[in-house]
């Protein structure tokens, strides 16, 4: 790359753009500019399947040729464009050329439930490993839980959280703050601070907040913000002591349970709790698992209550069964832990009618130390930056459970919508802010823990071949990822 | 068919050839409790490492009889619990058991599924001597060596099993072992015990049987006529804690066992009684009925160790002769 090139000046070539929130799904190319979108047309036919392209994600400048010289844009665009462009190009090329044939260019997915430890647990993982983890996996934004030890419950953590994750240069991350202070669910935390900090929700995630009066209070208190409450739906009382989906797997391994129920009645209990908060009060329930929940979520839906939902991978496609065809294995130990094979149907309905609405990976890392015990000690919790695109694709969109572009909005938009995310995350409108992501559908590979960049190594799909993976990553139109020169390029 | 396994994890992974050459095998193996010399030198040089981070002096001690009887070296290691927390892990343990050339690890542990976790990250034989709520193969194969000697067959038989099922390793094992062996089996106490769906616990592994293979009766009462024998669970008095059972009074009231009783509620004459042991004497079987001619107590611990020499020896690679 040449130094008198601006980093954030792209013209990514000839792929195919995938934004479902402007219902776009075709190949175009794409003008990145000051780190922005600046233009995105489609590719004239005259141009497709022409002689003379460089090889598939091949970077060139303009200068030097490449096989393309800048003036061909010209065919592309016309005086509109190069308006768009401005007056900071100038010529097209002071622009860096990426050839996208083959390629999808998405969105930025949007994490909108992980899990990165620091402060306190930086042996598990910390913001800077979680976000490269993030960003090679596609994710150009993630939110962050409050569990981390002290708990993120006021200002100054917050601030902690944004100033490492804008020094680890790689995906954004944005903090969630606890509902109670020090997750307690005794007092309410101060979200006014947390939120002019930086905090995009709350949350007592590990936790439901038991006290359904104080609940109640920070679904109306967070209404003043515009923020949504995500909760993570479980009885206490119910799933004290169990490691595992309560019902015959459980009995017949020995292992004690955790019933649907309890998820089920905290869903609907946080529902009417919503209803109650009134208009604009914003639910969000973490990690759906249950076909109980599904049907409470169509419940609520039907009456106007404004609830949005989340499921993981993991629960998508994995049963209890793995439980015991692991061998006990503690990488299937999850909270909520993995269901039965209704639930899982009813989960992947609910995502592909839009009931619920984001996919996330709830990446929960530890130490395989941690998680290399008898079943009963192990901590709950799976990994998922690296390996949820990869998942998305091979079991979803390969089998035609999903088409691209409703994954895309599931990984990217609609989570972005959820945290009322700034500079147009999650698209690809002009004038968005130009988190990107090129990823190749058609690459395979196999999922191999060492490999990771996250610090943790705990998954259930270790071993899984799967197809699609992230080949170049921008945040902001920085190129940050590149996986043809050996990944993190900052 | 030989039998060819590395562990002995649970009766739920055999198959019922597996159990009956098991079963086939301990008989000869009573006669050690006759011989003068009470050893074969069957596993000389070998050694057997118990393993327990619970204690059961009981169990341990049949092991090591077992091994003894067979020429193993036996090595006890009981692990506090306090140790675990102290962060010497399980698959450490193990890993420096087998460096010192233990060839098989019989592990009792209150986990479940510690057994068959370990069996995937060592190379020695893991034998699981009761791993939490899961199962007690060695237990299972004892009651069923018991029952057959009792009985002459296990094929028909209807089989009580009275108490804390929703917690007890035996009683899983006992159901994998009488079931393959085509018993029927009528569980039996309060529901917060004998919880909704454990007939279903066969759904994964369904057995061929005219009648359902497991039913179950939440009234001793009614149900006790039709059995051909009842094995009496242990209770853990702090399960009434959980809530799971009001009072011991009340739970002795609704399902002990004692001669008047069986007499009084129509029990079969040749009703077989066992207990895994140790019995709370008194509260879940009355010390007189388990000194009775009913009772297969004291038989079952002779059977224990004939039964685990059985197990030695075929996971040794030894097959039936003759
Ligand atoms: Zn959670
Ligand atoms: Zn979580």
């Amino acid at each position: 790359m040449k130094e008198t090139n601006s980093p954030r000046n792209w013209w990514l070539r000839g792929g195919r753009v995938i934004d479902p929130a402007h219902d776009r799904d075709e190949r175009a190319d794409v003008w990145i500019v000051d780190g922005r979108i600046a233009a995105i047309r489609p590719v004239e036919e005259a141009r497709r399947g022409g002689p003379g392209g460089a090889s598939a994600g091949a970077i060139s400048d303009n200068e030097d040729g490449g096989g393309r010289s800048g003036h061909e844009a010209g065919s592309a665009g016309d005086e509109e464009l190069r308006a768009a462009l401005g007056a900071a190009v100038g010529t097209l090329a002071g622009l860096q050329t990426l050839d996208a044939d083959g390629l999808l260019v998405l969105p930025g997915l949007v994490d909108m439930h992980v899990h990165l430890r620091e402060p306190g647990q930086e042996r598990k993982e910390t913001i800077a490993t979680g976000a490269r983890a993030a960003l090679a996996g596609g994710f150009t934004s993630v939110a962050c839980m409050p569990n981390t030890e002290p708990a993120l419950d006021n200002a100054a953590a917050i601030r902690f959280v944004r100033e490492r994750a804008a020094a680890a240069r790689a995906a954004r991350v944005y903090p969630i703050g606890a509902i109670t202070k020090g997750r307690r669910g005794e007092e309410l935390a101060p979200v006014g601070e947390m939120v002019e900090a930086g905090a995009v929700a709350i949350s007592d995630d590990g936790n439901p907040v038991a006290d359904a009066a104080l609940l109640r209070h920070a679904l109306e208190y967070s209404l003043r913000f515009g923020i949504p409450v995500i909760e993570h739906c479980d009885d206490p009382t119910l799933s004290a002591g169990g490691v595992m989906n309560e019902g015959p797997t459980a009995l017949r391994l020995g292992l004690r349970g955790i019933p649907a129920a309890g998820e089920v009645s905290c869903v609907f209990r946080d529902c009417l709790l919503a209803e109650l908060a009134g208009t604009g009060a914003r639910l969000h329930i973490a990690h759906v698992s249950t076909a109980g929940a599904v049907e409470v979520l169509r419940w609520a839906r039907s009456r106007g209550i404004q609830v949005t939902a989340e499921v993981t991978p993991h629960h998508l496609l994995l049963t209890e069964e793995a439980v015991a065809s692991s061998g006990y294995d503690p990488d299937t130990k999850v909270n909520p832990p993995l269901r039965t094979e209704a639930d899982r149907r009813a989960l992947l309905a609910a995502l592909r009618e839009g009931l619920i609405d984001c996919i996330a990976s709830d990446h929960a890392p530890h130490m395989s130390e941690e998680k290399n015990v008898e079943y009963d000690l192990a901590p709950f919790g799976i990994v998922g930056l690296e390996t949820t695109l990869g998942l998305v694709v091979t079991d979803l969109i390969a089998p035609g459970l999903l088409t691209w572009s409703d994954a895309v909005w599931r990984l990217a938009a609609a989570p972005a919508r959820v945290l009322g995310l700034p500079g147009g995350a999650g698209t690809l409108g002009p004038g968005a802010v130009a988190d990107v992501v090129l990823v190749d559908p058609e690459a395979e590979w196999v999922v191999e823990p060492g490999t990771f960049y996250s610090r943790g190594r705990n998954t259930p799909f270790r071993g899984r071949e799967l197809k699609g993976q992230v080949i170049y990553a921008f945040v902001g139109g920085e190129l940050r990822f590149d996986r043809t020169r050996g990944g993190f390029l900052t | 068919m030989p039998f060819q396994r590395k562990d002995l994890l649970g009766l739920e992974d055999l198959t019922r050839s597996e159990i009956e050459e098991i079963l086939d095998t301990a008989r000869p193996m009573l006669e050690v409790f006759s011989r003068p010399v009470k050893k074969y030198p069957t596993l000389r040089g070998r050694i057997m490492v118990n393993l327990f981070y619970e204690p059961s002096t009981r169990t341990r001690t049949s092991f090591e009889l077992a091994a003894k009887a067979l020429s193993a070296d036996v090595v006890n290691i009981a692990v506090s619990t306090s140790s675990v927390t102290k962060g010497e892990s399980l698959a450490d343990t193990a890993h420096t058991l087998e460096a010192l050339g233990a060839d098989w690890i019989v592990l009792r542990h209150s986990s479940s599924g510690a057994p068959a976790w370990l069996a995937r990250r060592v190379r020695a034989g893991v034998i699981n001597a009761g791993d939490g709520s899961h199962e007690h193969p060695t237990q299972g194969l004892l009651d069923l060596f018991t029952l057959r000697q009792r009985k002459g067959r296990i094929e028909g038989l209807r089989v009580g099993i009275v108490g804390d099922v929703l917690h007890s390793r035996v009683a899983r094992s006992d159901i994998w072992g009488l079931t393959k062996l085509g018993a029927q089996v009528v569980l039996i106490g309060p529901p917060t015990l004998v919880p909704p769906g454990i007939e279903r616990i066969l759904d994964k592994n369904p057995v061929h049987a005219a009648e359902p293979p497991i039913t179950v009766a939440y009234d001793l009462k009614e149900v006790l006529p039709v059995l051909d024998a009842v094995v009496v669970l242990r209770l853990q008095l702090e399960r009434q804690k959980r809530g799971l059972f009001p009072s011991v009074e009340e739970y002795s009231r609704l399902y002990r066992l004692d001669s008047e009783r069986l007499r009084e509620w129509g029990a079969k004459p040749d009703l077989v009684v066992m207990h895994p042991g140790p019995a709370n004497l008194g509260l879940e079987i009355s010390e007189e009925l388990a000194n009775s001619d009913r009772s297969a107590i004291r038989e079952q611990v002779r059977n224990g160790v004939a039964v685990r020499m059985a197990v030695l020896y075929l996971l040794a690679g030894g097959t039936v002769t003759g």
